[in-house]
């Protein structure tokens, strides 16, 4: 064997190990990092049980008390609000795109998607401070007879919404596109009209798909950080009303790793409430994943 | 043909609501930038740019974010680079050596999307136990290497999602020439997917210069330009959080500068990848 040949083969061989040792690496990323957060969060776990620091109000870290329940409630709120908001919206523009829309109009749209999917979370909280925060406070409380500073639940789950419009749509457009044609052809050479086509034919097929387009939403948005950090007023309590102030799990995270180090078990159970995050999220997108590979593979 | 009526007027509500909600999200990005580019454009200033905070910068006095700026480029640039030494072999990997193995492939596919799902502050927290572990304190090294496992997953897939346009009579035709996996690989599958490939990084580097969740708990934040990896070094997202979080109204003033900036470096970048997808389109050969 030449040395040319050789050193052809040496080289697929190193290629061939590093491309298998960056995929193992790859793959075991959530596993690294479940570990490395329970591993942090244990020390909290081995004190109190987690079901009690999940259910309980008291949110008291100088005393050693880890409520994480209002923080939870808050999360809840400002999710479904949001997809609440950014549902419809995203369904029928996604039947529009797909089933109506002359081919301009998708010209226009696409780029309008990814821009919008592109724009850093940080400039959405700034667009939600300027804009959506004295929106509320000025145009939506008053409609309720309210008064608020506009840093409420609304004003998140509005900056929320927006955020996750793109990304609910993209995954809605590839799943009505993986319906067959056929199907929708055969009820329009019958006479129904477009509208009947959807309703009946499209949304029945779909309705797996769409369900999970929303998971996949709710729970990009129960991660969301900075943007809703910035607009949703950070007050440790339960909310009982979307124009009452919040304070999300990620935003609790975040707002406070400056400090957790001086007080004991403070990392802990910010940590913990990263690992709660991860698991819940991972379950989500797991979950609606599945249903959409399926969907978008055997039709 | 009452009823005839009816769901003609019925179509013609849900077509209304349908034109509305995609209106609703194109004006939504219009008062997006609008609202960035007629408060920010005021504040904004060659100061700004070049220069890094003096004295009494966080009371609204002279100063500028250029350590951020480049902290931000550096940041992203490295956990970019790093993200493109792993992903590119696994999608590589993914579509070549494994072509014949289907279920594999789509398990693959299936765990990185899910991957794609996990919130950014996770991998912050993560890179912060990391760090914590091993002693270190927050700097640019830690940064670049947080960010580089939050864009890991978007990368391979984005470049996964390119490679699988390769048509398979290519590789059969790379095989029978005699080259080896790699070559084929690299030599062929990579050449051919280059625009796309190219397009898939710059989003990925775009998604790490925006992230602001990952690096406040790892890069920390300073004054000065970042001179080593070692240090903490301030960037641009945080930047902006933490001006827009101060009373002073120069200082927000400021906060809305900096946004145009950074909306700035993530709509030119969108830009140059729109263009190389298209301008390189042609050179892709078609069986």
């Amino acid at each position: 064997m030449d040395v040319f040949h050789l050193r052809r083969l040496l080289r697929n061989k190193f290629h061939t190990i590093w491309m298998v040792v960056a995929l193992v690496f790859s793959m075991t990323l959530p596993v690294l990092l479940a570990i490395g957060l329970y591993y942090k969060s244990s020390g909290l776990l081995m004190e109190q049980s987690l079901l009690s620091i999940i259910f309980s109000k008291d949110w008291r870290p100088l005393s050693g008390h880890f409520g994480l329940f209002p923080f939870i409630i808050s999360s809840l709120w400002v999710t479904v609000l949001a997809l609440i908001i950014a549902g419809p919206i995203c369904l029928f523009s996604a039947i529009h795109l797909t089933q109506y829309a002359k081919s301009y109009v998708l010209k226009v749209m696409h780029p309008i998607i990814d821009i919008l999917a592109g724009i850093p979370s940080v400039i959405f909280g700034v667009w939600g401070v300027v804009v959506i925060v004295p929106f509320v406070s000025q145009h939506i409380a008053p409609l309720f007879g309210k008064q608020t500073s506009g840093y409420t639940i609304m004003s998140g789950g509005i900056v929320l919404a927006v955020m996750i419009i793109p990304f609910i749509l993209n995954i809605l457009i590839e799943v009505f596109k993986s319906i067959p044609e056929e199907l929708t052809e055969v009820t329009l050479s019958l006479g129904a009209t477009r509208w009947m086509v959807v309703k009946h034919i499209l949304m029945r097929k779909a309705f797996p798909g769409i369900v999970s387009a929303f998971g996949l939403g709710l729970s990009r948005a129960f991660g969301e950080t900075i943007a809703v950090l910035m607009v949703v007023g950070n007050v440790t309590q339960i909310p009982r009303g979307a124009l009452q102030p919040g304070y999300p799990l990620p935003a609790l995270i975040a707002n406070n790793y400056g400090e957790m180090l001086s007080i004991p078990m403070y990392d802990s159970a910010l940590m913990l409430a990263a690992f709660i995050l991860l698991i819940i999220v991972i379950i989500f997108n797991f979950i609606s994943r599945m249903v959409i590979h399926r969907m978008i593979k055997i039709m | 043909m009452k009823k005839s009526k009816l769901r003609n007027a019925e179509e013609l509500f849900f077509r209304g609501v349908m034109i509305l909600s995609s209106s609703v999200i194109g004006f939504v990005l219009v008062l997006i930038l609008w609202s960035i580019v007629k408060r920010g454009f005021p504040a904004l200033s060659w100061e700004m740019i070049t220069q890094t905070p003096k004295g009494g910068f966080y009371f609204g006095k002279e100063g500028g974010i250029a350590n951020a700026i480049v902290g931000s480029l550096y940041v992203a640039s490295g956990a970019t680079l790093l993200a493109m030494i792993i992903g590119i072999p696994v999608s590589l990997y993914m579509n070549v050596n494994l072509h014949k193995r289907k279920k594999l492939v789509t398990a693959i596919r299936f765990l990185l999307d899910v991957m794609w799902g996990i919130p950014s502050i996770v991998y912050g927290a993560f890179g912060f136990t990391i760090m914590i572990f091993f002693g270190m304190h927050s700097s640019l090294l830690a940064g670049i290497l947080t960010i580089t496992l939050f864009i890991l997953p978007i990368m391979i897939r984005s470049i996964d999602e390119v490679l699988l346009s390769v048509p398979k009579g290519l590789m059969e035709a790379s095989y029978s020439l005699g080259s080896t996996e790699s070559e084929t690989s690299y030599k062929v599958f990579l050449k051919q997917c280059i625009s796309g490939v190219t397009t898939a990084v710059l989003l990925s580097f775009g998604r790490a210069i925006g992230d602001a969740a990952s690096v406040l708990f790892t890069t920390g934040y300073t004054d000065h330009m970042p001179t080593s990896l070692m240090q903490p070094t301030a960037t641009l997202p945080l930047a902006i959080f933490f001006q827009m979080s101060s009373p002073i109204a120069e200082v927000k003033e400021r906060a809305y500068a900096s946004a145009l900036i950074l909306t700035f470096i993530i709509l030119l970048i969108s830009i140059i990848a729109r263009i190389i997808s298209i301008r390189y389109q042609k050179h892709k050969i078609k069986i």
